[in-house]
């Protein structure tokens, strides 16, 4: 574990990765839009808006799954003080505010043919406006102190605290009466789906994870860089007080 | 040019769900330009930092990052 705290080892590993991870999610992209656009059939309930559940759902998946990894590597943070796993959950949180805004608007666009409403006070959909509020909660904290370790702390404790929210999310279906209907995706046994929409369901969730991978190296890489170039300024800082009385 | 036109109809829902793909392109393509443009400025701001500092460390830095 200790060995990928290292910015450098993390550097290196995020470059091999990043050409096959962004060219997966391109080519997933692709023919997940193509299965879901030309290639899959109507709902006979819902007609074509069933089209509307391949961006949807996946957007869902990658929101929590977001929120897992930003609230895993808070926790690294805070107990082992792992300088990286700060950066990561930094990183993270603005790729899960996008899943979740874009899960949200086209769940309103999907619920206003089929349910009659843009938007309803249902569990499941206010548990996940919450979640947004908590990506949004969380740059807005990381960012609101000088000292930027501890935002990182106050954040942290943000997402930990937040983290309650997921299953919460996930249960809401069962254990309320809810507008949304239950997961028809599920790991144990078959899933209550057609084959010809579950292909280009799992082709974009696959897609939209390996989108995510791709967002969190670059913006982890680019917070390496930013904190570097913090400390590289605060050395400039140093040696200019200490310099000023010499040159006098 | 009709099942063009019929397609793009999607049997009555295209103003649902079109613009749930319009925006599921504008997020993604969108979190993908910010972060490439934020990535590309801090390495110009940490090329432009490094360059200026005249001290032994700053040049081997640079001439390792030419090799």
């Amino acid at each position: 574990m200790h060995r990928f705290a290292n910015p450098a080892r993390f550097l290196r590993l995020a470059s091999a990765i990043l050409p096959w991870s962004s060219a997966l999610s391109a080519l997933l992209i692709s023919a997940g839009l193509y299965f879901a656009l030309f290639h899959s059939p109507a709902d006979y309930q819902q007609g074509e808006t069933v089209r509307i559940m391949y961006v949807h759902v996946p957007s869902a998946w990658l929101a929590m799954a977001c929120y897992s990894t930003m609230a895993l590597s808070s926790a690294v943070a805070l107990i082992w003080k792992h300088p990286l796993a700060d950066l990561i959950a930094k990183a993270a949180s603005p790729i899960g505010a996008s899943f979740t805004f874009l899960c949200l608007v086209s769940g309103s666009l999907w619920g206003r043919p089929m349910w009659g409403t843009w938007w309803a006070w249902d569990a499941r959909l206010t548990s996940m406006l919450i979640l947004f509020f908590l990506y949004l909660g969380h740059m807005a904290l990381i960012n609101a102190f000088d000292d930027p370790s501890r935002g990182a702390k106050a954040a942290a404790i943000l997402a930990l605290t937040g983290f309650v929210n997921i299953p919460i999310i996930k249960f809401s279906v069962d254990w309320w009466n809810t507008l949304h209907q239950p997961a028809s995706v599920s790991k144990f046994g078959m899933p209550s789906i057609d084959p010809a929409m579950l292909l280009p369901l799992l082709l974009m969730a696959l897609g939209f994870t390996c989108f995510f991978v791709t967002m969190l190296l670059i913006r982890v890489r680019t917070e390496i860089i930013a904190s570097k170039l913090r400390a590289i300024r605060m050395t400039q800082i140093h040696t200019a007080h200490v310099a000023v009385p010499v040159t006098e | 040019m009709d099942t063009l036109a019929n397609y793009l109809h999607m049997g009555g829902y295209a103003r649902f769900v079109w613009p749930a793909y319009g925006l599921a392109a504008l997020v993604v393509g969108g979190l993908l330009l910010a972060s490439l443009r934020d990535l590309k400025a801090r390495e110009r701001e940490l090329k432009a930092l490094q360059d200026s500092v005249p001290g032994r460390r700053g040049r081997s830095r640079a001439a390792s990052e030419q090799e």
